[in-house]
């Protein structure tokens, strides 16, 4: 047993961290908002020429073949920092899709452009208010009708990986068939669209069953990001309230900041360690990976939810200014607690596999 | 990261799991009635004796004093296999060898060693906890008990005051003791450690009649003990250090503990919802119970983080004070939950019902967990403290003599 990230695991996040924290100071993300950038395109780029986005993309199909928990030390790194860049969409979910699901032509098609960043995918599920797998599209004779909605970076994404039923399609979007919609998005670093697919020119994933386990996978790396946010959240509300002085004392000093603070830094260690746990067990033990990413997705949305919501608290009124930088996590926090399935979804998830693990010991 | 044994670890845990299907199914408590406190501390004394002679007790403890000299890994690896059965352990022996243990064997010299460590490994020595006093829980140092030299040249010190939440002190043969020897000093100054022979004339102990309506804490007054100086552990004026060595031990705690989630799943799919389906379908009781046990999760894997840190030689000092935070708080939640999914028979259970009963006195005592060990808040300090380096309290107390002190 060795729980604890590898030397090269460690260096990778120092190298992600390093190229990030320079990239995308908080005023750089200001003015990606204010002026109504789809993305931040260049940072994309370059995480492609370092290899990031492919690292968990077999080396066969133009990846570094990295482990899952690989992945997640560089989803951590994004989340730490907010990055407006298509990730979660385009390699968390569509190109693992493309991966579960694809022939060997698909795979060999789509995944070496996605590693590189050439192309970007996006993922459409939802279908509007509720579960985040809808249930209205339909493929027959290879042609796609329906509409998703919201769907993430769809604006910059030249394929789309479809949810259709308990399968997946792949649907190329610049095509007559397909309209994109742009949305007003909670999160004003990731844009979102609504997709009207009629008759769109569409093939099948023929991979079955594999919806489940993707959402497993994506459940992790959001857990990692989420992480990587909340330890951010963390870091600013610690280093904000050990510099204003409040009563003659800096405000950390009182026991109502301490506290609220140690119970953020305990609840980011718990989910921390599931993540951990789960990202391993997505290569190394596929029975655990169900019940552990569950727990991952959890208490890492719990941990977030706290962070990003205290960061605020204990920033004051300058907290719910644009200039300060609590916002950007307040809302990814929120996108990110609802990407890949509601708590409901995953409480049960959790409580099915250990039931499961409870009958076979038994 | 490898979750995996390795084929040493492997080999460990059989080992571990065939010496214990020989021998810990005998030690098992009955479930579902609560044995008289002499029993249980007797059949404490007869396993810890059994795991003696196995060659199971001491695992991390070095091989001069006695232990088995083996990493932590395995010693998590034993409790993982031990916890699979339900044994009589408790404060009656694991004071002893996760309090009393680290103290001598750290500050204790080579005749204390001797006198202790194997006695306590066999059993045949438990021990009790005088420490916190009416006026001093969470201020440990603000303690009255005093010791002074005997004025008949004998060396031998003379003690005086009272102790409270001494648990199992009616039971247990030996005491760790903090007493203040030099109240001119400030407080953590004035400090000295003994052991002392709970049948030492002069000690009493009174049980607390507790709200759990058990009585294993006691008050334990001190009036004229003589205890010689060849018990004192350390140099006068050192008792805070050993007292700290014998919390860092209570903080890292045994390294695997029962599931509380798990029964709390199945007592759910146990209790009818009235309708035909079960409690465990009621959509609120699921979801506050997977948060638990995501939470508890994550918990696991903490102390096997925190454990991998030791073995390679980091010190993950205050963080370990977050497993025991988050535990503590999380057990009331969900016992309470617990009896609320059971309706109204969580308050008088049919007699029939094993399980309720059970339930209802680990509600009562989860209390203790938040507050015994570092309450809730003393963790809380020390986490903002030490792991993010937020300013400490405001100290009155900290340069001033003790007998100063209002």
């Amino acid at each position: 047993m060795d729980f604890d990230l590898s030397d090269e695991q460690k260096m990778l996040a120092e190298q992600a961290r390093g190229l990030l924290a320079e990239r995308t100071p908080y005023d750089h993300l200001r003015k990606l908002i204010d002026s109504g950038a789809e993305w931040d395109e260049p940072l994309w780029r370059e995480l492609g020429e370092m290899g990031f986005l492919g690292a968990n993309i077999p080396e066969a199909f133009g990846g570094l073949g990295m482990s899952e928990l690989d992945l997640g030390v560089i989803s951590q790194e994004l989340g730490r920092v907010n990055a407006a860049v298509p990730f979660f969409s385009s390699i968390v979910l569509a190109a693992d899709a493309i991966r579960l699901a694809g022939s060997e032509a698909q795979k060999a098609q789509w995944l070496p452009k996605l590693a590189s960043g050439e192309v970007v995918a996006c993922f459409a599920s939802a279908e509007g208010a509720g579960p985040v797998l809808g249930q209205g599209a339909r493929l027959a004779g290879g042609k796609l009708s329906g509409t998703k909605q919201p769907v993430a970076d769809a604006g910059i994404a030249s394929v789309a990986v479809v949810q259709v039923g308990d399968g997946l399609a792949l649907v190329q979007l610049d095509q007559p068939g397909v309209t994109r919609t742009k949305l007003d998005s909670f999160d004003q670093l990731r844009s979102h669209y609504r997709i009207d697919f009629d008759g769109a020119e569409a093939e099948a994933l023929p991979g079955k069953d594999a919806l489940p386990t993707l959402l497993d996978r994506a459940a992790v790396q959001a857990a990692f990001e989420a992480v990587g946010g909340s330890e951010a959240c963390l870091a600013m509300g610690r280093n904000y309230v050990m510099e204003r002085q409040m009563f003659g004392r800096p405000l950390g000093g009182y026991q109502a900041i301490k506290h609220k603070l140690a119970d953020v830094a305990v609840a980011i260690e718990l989910a921390k360690s599931n993540a951990y746990f789960a990202g391993w067990a997505a290569e190394a033990s596929a029975d655990d990976l169900p019940g552990a990413a569950a727990a991952a997705r959890l208490t890492a949305i719990k941990a977030f939810e706290l962070a990003a919501r205290e960061n605020l608290q204990v920033h004051g009124g300058i907290g719910y200014t644009f200039e300060a930088n609590c916002h950007f996590y307040y809302r990814r926090e929120r996108l990110l607690a609802v990407i890949v399935g509601n708590r409901g979804y995953w409480a049960n998830r959790l409580l099915n596999a250990q039931s499961g693990s409870q009958e076979k010991a038994a | 990261m490898d979750f995996n044994d390795t084929p040493a670890e492997a080999a460990f845990r059989a080992e571990a799991q065939s010496w214990l299907a020989a021998h810990a199914p005998a030690h098992e408590l009955p479930t579902g009635i609560k044995l008289a406190d002499t029993e249980e501390a007797a059949r404490g004394r007869a396993w810890m004796r059994e795991l003696y002679n196995g060659g199971w007790s001491g695992l991390t403890f070095p091989k001069a004093l006695g232990g088995r000299g083996l990493s932590g890994i395995e010693a998590v690896i034993f409790a993982e296999e031990e916890g699979k059965y339900h044994l009589p352990k408790g404060p009656f022996t694991s004071i002893g060898t996760g309090m009393a243990l680290p103290v001598i064997a750290k500050h204790g010299n080579d005749a204390q060693r001797a006198q202790f460590i194997e006695p306590t490994l066999k059993g045949d020595i438990t021990w009790c906890q005088l420490f916190s006093e009416p006026s001093a829980g969470s201020d440990l140092a603000a303690l009255r008990t005093k010791a002074v030299r005997a004025d008949d040249g004998s060396g031998d010190w003379i003690v005086n005051g009272q102790k409270v939440w001494s648990s199992w002190a009616h039971l247990t043969d030996w005491g760790i003791l903090v007493v203040r020897t030099d109240p001119t000093v400030p407080k953590h100054k004035g400090l000295t450690f003994f052991v002392v022979d709970m049948k030492t004339p002069g000690i009493e102990t009174r049980p607390i009649r507790q709200i759990s309506g058990m009585s294993e804490f006691n008050e334990t007054f001190l009036t004229d003990v003589r205890i010689p100086d060849a018990n004192r552990l350390g140099a006068i004026g050192e008792g805070w250090a050993c007292c700290m060595t014998v919390l860092m031990g209570e903080r890292l705690g045994s390294g695997a503990h029962r599931s509380g989630v798990e029964p709390l799943l199945a007592l759910a799919g146990k209790t009818p919802a009235g309708d035909g389906s079960t409690m465990l379908d009621d959509k609120a009781v699921r979801l506050a119970l997977a948060d638990a046990l995501a939470e508890e999760q994550g918990e696991r894997f903490f102390q096997a983080r925190l454990r991998t840190m030791v073995s390679k030689g980091e010190n993950p000092g205050a963080m370990a004070g977050m497993i025991k935070l988050a535990y503590a708080g999380r057990q009331q939640k969900v016992l309470g939950l617990g009896m609320e999914l059971r309706g109204l028979d969580a308050i008088a259970a049919d007699p029939s019902d094993s399980v309720t009963p059970d339930l209802q006195y680990d509600y009562i005592y989860s209390t203790v967990m938040r507050i015994a060990g570092g309450a809730d808040e003393v963790l809380r300090n020390q986490i903002a403290e030490r792991v993010l380096g937020m300013p400490g309290e405001v100290r009155m107390d900290k340069d001033v003599p003790f007998e100063q002190l209002k």
